[in-house]
């Protein structure tokens, strides 16, 4: 499925664009494929292991993934994946 | 021009930063996340610093700036430089009730402009925003937040951009727009305004206090633990009881009291660290109880709207804080939650918002649970004030009797009541 991936700014200058085209059945997969094409931009996206990070979350179309099933939540065509740090509360 | 020159040119700077995880160096900029890690940044003070005594802070005038020396700055502050120094109050009527040998209240509930502890946050990220050029501050709020930055900004004749949840408690909403601020509000909870916030931060470019300057909004915490010791003889409680939304406070507390004991202001062991939420929104707690290695986050569902925060950014270095120090956390019901604000208040005169009234009724339950003891000296931070939230007291207070104007009348009541 075909999906657009938003970066912050401090992660678009590894990609060189704050969205781009990614493709994937799941949320894991959106990320291994930008991973697959920006390596750099791969390991601040997940750990070692393959899971998000603690201070990172990722929004399928303005939900938090982790509500979900993180990684492996569905995709359909045209979702948006939102990659967010964490920010302090209010 | 780019930022860090223009902190540089200015009479006011502010400190670069590193990666509180990886430790990754930053210059000094509206930047929050490490680009490494994505862990929080916060400002690297330097190692030959001059910090005063006890002499010297007691001459100053009584305001957060009085601590300058653990604030992240070179120079003198432009704006807000009345904030903090908020009374401690000794509360032996609620000693009794919670069994401890000493209480007192940490009463930000009367902090100046906006009677909750986010006018400290605000003083330290307006300054950081002057001195970083940045023209427009805003935030995302839970309400408390939303009163400061709007107060801060309109004192400092600066534009705000302010984002709050729709559903936020009317007076919060109104302590916000009359001071001007562009006020919005977004359909959904906190975190939904949160992810708003940190994508508006990237397309405008402003300084949004909780966003990109989180490092240094952060560090105003830090001055309650301050003022606390201080207040206290130079000395420091056994045990601090405070309330959660993001994890900030408790964790900025731990850091502020370390820092005086590191510089030798303050004798004695460090206090234990408890954190107070409400049951409907848990998740720092959760993670204590369940020692867990990562944080569940929660759909908020609970009248304490300003510590409704269900993914909490701070979150595991807060239950770190309390879990390290001693401490614990606890939750506790709404109707816990408005039963502590009528004890608090009949008990000390401090009338308390949702959030206090979750502290407060946190320590009850800590006390019960045998973890505050007869030989502790406690501290209770209250962060913000009663008048903004009253619309949970309302119906549950007894209604004030009408009787004319007749001595006779009042008799009978006084009777009846005796």
């Amino acid at each position: 499925m075909p999906a657009t991936l938003f970066l912050p700014a401090i992660l678009a200058k590894l990609a060189d664009a704050k969205q781009f085209e990614v493709s994937g059945d799941t949320v894991g997969e959106l990320v291994s494929d930008a991973a697959t094409r920006f390596p750099a931009l791969g390991t601040r996206l997940r750990d070692p292991n393959g899971e998000p990070y603690a201070f990172v979350t990722f929004y399928l179309n303005d939900e938090d993934i982790r509500f979900h099933g993180g990684f492996g939540a569905k995709v359909s065509d045209g979702d948006e994946l939102t990659v967010v740090p964490a920010i302090a509360g209010g | 021009m780019t930022q860090a020159t223009i902190a540089r040119e200015s009479a006011l700077a502010v400190l670069p930063q590193h990666c509180k995880l990886c430790g990754t160096e930053y210059p000094a900029e509206a930047n929050a996340i490490c680009g490494e890690c994505l862990g929080p940044l916060e400002p690297t003070y330097p190692k030959d610093r001059v910090l005063p005594d006890r002499e010297d802070i007691a001459r100053r005038a009584p305001n957060l700036w009085r601590y300058k020396e653990w604030l992240p700055f070179i120079g003198e502050p432009v704006y807000s430089k009345e904030t903090g120094f908020t009374p401690l109050i000794e509360v032996p009527r609620l000693a009794e009730k919670l069994g401890v040998a000493r209480a007192w209240v940490k009463n930000d509930a009367v902090a100046q402009p906006t009677l909750s502890f986010k006018d400290r946050v605000v003083t330290t990220a307006i300054n950081a925003a002057h001195a970083l050029g940045l023209g427009v501050i805003g935030c995302a709020s839970t309400g408390n937040l939303a009163n400061a930055v709007a107060a801060h900004a309109a004192r400092a004749g600066l534009p705000a951009w302010i984002f709050i949840p729709e559903d936020l408690e009317p007076a919060k909403v109104i302590n916000t727009a009359v001071f001007g601020a562009n006020l919005v509000r977004v359909r959904g909870h906190y975190d939904d305004v949160n992810r708003l916030c940190s994508q508006l931060a990237d397309r405008f470019g402003w300084g949004m206090v909780n966003v990109n300057l989180r490092g240094y909004y952060g560090e105003g915490s830090k001055t309650m633990a301050f003022e606390i010791a201080e207040q206290l003889g130079w000395r420091l409680p056994t045990a601090v009881v405070a309330p959660m939304a993001g994890g900030s406070l408790i964790t900025k507390l731990r850091k502020g009291f370390g820092e005086f004991q590191a510089a030798e202001l303050v004798s004695g062991a460090s206090p234990r660290l408890y954190g107070a939420q409400a049951s409907g929104c848990a998740p720092i707690v959760r993670l204590v109880e369940s020692g867990a290695a990562t944080l569940t986050p929660e759909i908020p569902n609970t009248i304490a709207r300003s510590i409704a925060i269900g993914n909490p950014a701070d979150g595991p270095f807060a239950a770190r804080a309390m879990v390290e120090s001693g401490g614990w956390g606890a939750h506790v019901s709404d109707e816990e939650i408005v039963s502590a604000i009528r004890l608090l208040a009949e008990t000390t005169g401090v009338f308390t918002e949702t959030a206090g009234g979750a502290t407060v009724g946190a320590a009850l339950k800590l006390a019960a649970q045998g973890r505050l003891t007869r030989d502790d000296e406690v501290v209770i931070c209250i962060t913000g004030n009663g008048l903004k939230t009253t619309d949970v007291v309302r119906d549950v207070l007894p209604q004030a009797p009408i009787v004319d104007a007749k001595v006779r009348e009042v008799a009978a009541l006084v009777a009846a009541r005796s």
